[in-house]
C-alpha cells in the first residue's frame, strides 16, 4: 500500500475481534494530515472499537495499523480523544478546569508539581475553547454544550497530531452541535491535525467532512460524501434496497423494504437496531 | 476526673495516637468511597473484620490479625466477583451474609472471652497496645504512600473513567488496588470505633466536604480534618463525660459536621458558582439552554 509522509494514520488489511465474532476485517485506508473522515455505520459494526485501535486498548486480530508512524500504545499523549456527553454528578467535587487537566496529567503516578508552563497553557487552552468563564464551576452543573468544550479543551491540551472523536455531538442542542464542531474544525485547520469523528448522524459535520468511512456488519466502504453517500453503494454495502434522498443539502436514508439500523442522516425514518 | 487526668496514662495516649492514624486514613479514601460508590463495600469489609477477627483467635490469638488477612480475602473476592458495577452489591452483599455466618460458627469453636471478637464489632479504642500502634502506624503510612501514587489516576478513573481508559489508565487494576486499600483502611478504623460505626469515619467526613468545597484537593483535605476531629475529640470528650461511650462522640461529631455542610454548603458553593456566571457576563446564549436530555 502506499504510504505518503502525511498519513497520520494508517490500517492495512486490519481485522478486529470482539468476543469471538469479527467486527470487520481486511480494513485498509490511510488518514493524511488535516483531513475529516467520519466513521457511519449503525450500532455494533465496531466504529468505537475501530477508536479503541487507534487508542491502543484493543489488538487487532489481523493486519497492521500505524499511528503517527508508530504501533498504538496506551497512554500517547499524540492522540487526543473527545467523547460523548456524560452524566456527571451534581455535587461532584470537580471543577471545569480540574476535568480539563486531567487530560494533561490525570494517568500519571506520584504527586504533582504543576509548573507555570503547565498552567499557563491550561489556560490557554480554555481561553480558546470559550471555557475560561466557567472554569471554576463544578462539572455537574455545566450545560452538554460547556461539557463538550471542555472536552476539546482536555484533548487539546496535550497537543496531539491526531483527534478522535465518539459521537461528541450525541444528545446536544443544535448550536452546540455546530460550536462543538466549529472547535474541533478550527484545530483541524490550524494546526492540521486529522479528525476521525464517529456518529451515526453525518449532517451536522457534513461540511466539514473530506471523506466517509461506512462499515456495515463487516463490510465497509470509503470515500467522499459523494461517493459513499448514494442509493447504489448504500445497497451494495447493507444489502438491501436503500435510497438515499438529499434535501436541502441533508442526507436521509431510507428504505422501503427494511428498518434500517441506524441511518446516517435525518430522523425520517424510525430506528431500530440490529439483531445481533 | 477530665481530661487531664486521663492524659497521664498510657491507654489514653495510645488511644489518641491510634485515632489519629485510623481517622487520617479514613478521611484520604472517603472522597473516593463516595464517588466510586463504595459505601456498601466500605459496610462490608468491616462488617467481615468481625469473621476474620474470630478466625486470628482461634488460629494465632490474634484478632487484629486475623482482620487484615480477613480483609484481604474479601477485598480480593469482591474485586474478582463484582467486577461488574451492576453486580457489585449483590456480591458484597452475599459475600457479607455468607462471612457473617461463618464468623459466628466459628465463635462456637472459641472458648476464651468473645469480648475480644466482639469488640471488633463495637470498637475497642483504649485496649491498643504499643505493638499495635506501631502495626496501625505501618497500616496508615502504607495507605498514604499507595494512596499519594495512585492518587490522580484513581480520580481520573472514577471521574471519568471512558476518557481515564482512553489516555492510557488501567481503570479495572486501579480499581482492585482501590478496594486492597479500602479494605484494609476499614479493618483498622473497626478496631478503634467498631464495625457498625466506620461508615462515620470513611464516608460522613466526605460527604460533609464535597458539601462544602467543589476542588478534589480541598475536599480530601477538609474529609481528613473532618475525620480526624471527630475521632480525637469523641475520645477526649469521653474523657470528660466517662458514661457515654467514645464511639458515640466520634459518631456525633462526625455528623454534626455533615449537618453543617448540608446546611451551609448550598450557600458556598453557589456563590462560587454565582461569581463564576457573573464574569461569565450572564449565560444567555443556546448553549446555556436546558439540553433535551439532561
Amino acid at each position: 500500500m502506499s504510504s505518503t509522509p502525511a498519513a497520520v494514520v494508517e490500517l492495512h488489511q486490519a481485522a478486529v475481534e470482539l468476543g469471538g465474532r469479527t467486527l470487520w476485517s481486511d480494513l485498509t485506508f490511510s488518514v493524511d494530515s488535516g483531513e475529516f473522515l467520519a466513521v457511519l455505520g449503525p450500532n455494533g459494526v465496531g466504529k468505537t472499537t475501530l477508536l479503541k485501535v487507534l487508542l491502543g486498548l484493543v489488538p487487532l486480530s489481523a493486519g497492521t495499523v500505524r499511528v503517527n508512524g508508530e504501533a498504538p500504545h496506551r497512554g500517547n499523549d499524540e492522540v487526543g480523544y473527545v467523547p460523548q456527553l456524560r452524566a456527571f454528578d451534581q455535587n461532584l467535587p470537580v471543577r471545569a478546569k480540574d476535568l480539563v487537566r486531567m487530560g494533561l496529567d490525570g494517568h500519571r503516578w506520584g504527586p504533582h508539581r504543576r509548573s507555570r508552563a503547565s498552567r499557563q497553557r491550561l489556560d490557554d487552552v480554555m481561553e480558546a475553547v470559550g471555557a475560561t468563564a466557567y472554569a471554576e464551576a463544578p462539572v455537574g452543573l455545566l450545560s452538554g454544550g460547556e461539557q463538550q468544550r471542555l472536552r476539546i479543551a482536555q484533548a487539546l491540551l496535550g497537543n496531539p497530531r491526531v483527534l478522535l472523536c465518539d459521537e461528541p455531538l450525541l444528545t446536544l442542542d443544535l448550536a452546540s452541535q455546530d460550536g462543538v464542531t466549529d472547535l474541533i474544525d478550527r484545530r483541524r485547520r490550524e494546526a492540521g491535525t486529522p479528525v476521525i469523528f464517529v456518529t451515526h448522524e453525518v449532517n451536522p459535520v457534513l461540511p466539514y467532512v473530506d471523506r466517509i468511512l461506512y462499515l456495515v456488519c463487516g463490510r465497509w466502504a470509503i470515500g467522499t460524501p459523494a461517493e459513499i453517500l448514494t442509493s447504489e453503494k448504500l445497497t451494495d454495502l447493507y444489502g438491501i434496497e436503500v435510497d438515499v434522498i438529499k434535501v436541502r443539502g441533508r442526507f436521509i436514508v431510507l428504505s422501503a423494504e427494511h428498518d434500517l439500523p441506524t441511518e446516517p442522516g435525518g430522523h425520517a425514518h424510525h430506528h431500530s437496531e440490529l439483531p445481533h | 476526673m477530665g481530661i487531664g487526668y486521663y492524659l497521664q496514662f498510657g491507654f489514653a495516649q495510645h488511644a489518641l495516637e491510634a485515632a489519629f492514624l485510623v481517622a487520617a486514613s479514613c478521611g484520604l479514601i472517603g472522597p473516593f468511597v463516595i464517588s466510586r460508590s463504595m459505601a456498601f463495600a466500605v459496610h462490608g469489609t468491616s462488617e467481615l473484620a468481625f469473621t476474620g477477627a474470630v478466625g486470628g483467635l482461634l488460629v494465632g490469638g490474634n484478632p487484629i490479625f486475623g482482620a487484615l488477612v480477613g480483609a484481604v480475602v474479601v477485598a480480593g473476592l469482591i474485586g474478582t466477583l463484582g467486577r461488574r458495577p451492576s453486580e457489585r452489591d449483590s456480591t458484597i452483599g452475599v459475600i457479607l451474609a455468607g462471612g457473617l455466618g461463618l464468623g459466628v460458627y466459628l465463635l462456637g469453636f472459641y472458648h476464651g472471652y468473645a469480648s475480644e471478637a466482639l469488640n471488633i464489632l463495637f470498637g475497642n479504642i483504649f485496649g491498643v497496645s504499643t505493638g499495635q500502634i506501631v502495626l496501625l502506624a505501618t497500616i496508615a503510612l502504607v495507605v498514604a504512600v499507595v494512596m499519594g501514587i495512585i492518587w490522580r489516576p484513581l480520580l481520573f478513573a472514577s471521574v471519568d473513567p471512558d476518557v481515564a481508559e482512553a489516555r492510557g489508565v488501567r481503570t479495572g487494576l486501579l480499581g482492585l488496588v482501590f478496594l486492597f486499600v479500602l479494605a484494609i483502611t476499614v479493618t483498622e478504623a473497626a478496631q478503634l470505633v467498631g464495625t457498625l460505626l466506620v461508615l462515620s469515619l470513611a464516608i460522613t467526613p466526605a460527604a460533609a466536604a464535597q458539601r462544602m468545597s467543589v476542588s478534589p484537593n480541598v475536599v480530601t483535605l477538609l474529609s481528613v480534618t473532618f475525620a480526624v476531629v471527630s475521632a480525637e475529640g469523641g475520645l477526649l470528650l469521653s474523657f470528660q463525660f466517662a458514661s457515654v461511650k467514645p464511639s458515640v462522640l466520634i459518631v456525633a461529631i462526625s455528623f454534626a459536621f455533615y449537618v453543617v455542610g448540608r446546611l451551609l454548603g448550598p450557600t458556598l458553593i453557589s456563590r462560587r458558582r454565582r461569581r463564576t456566571l457573573v464574569s461569565a457576563g450572564a449565560p444567555t446564549g443556546p448553549d446555556h439552554l436546558a439540553e433535551l436530555h439532561p
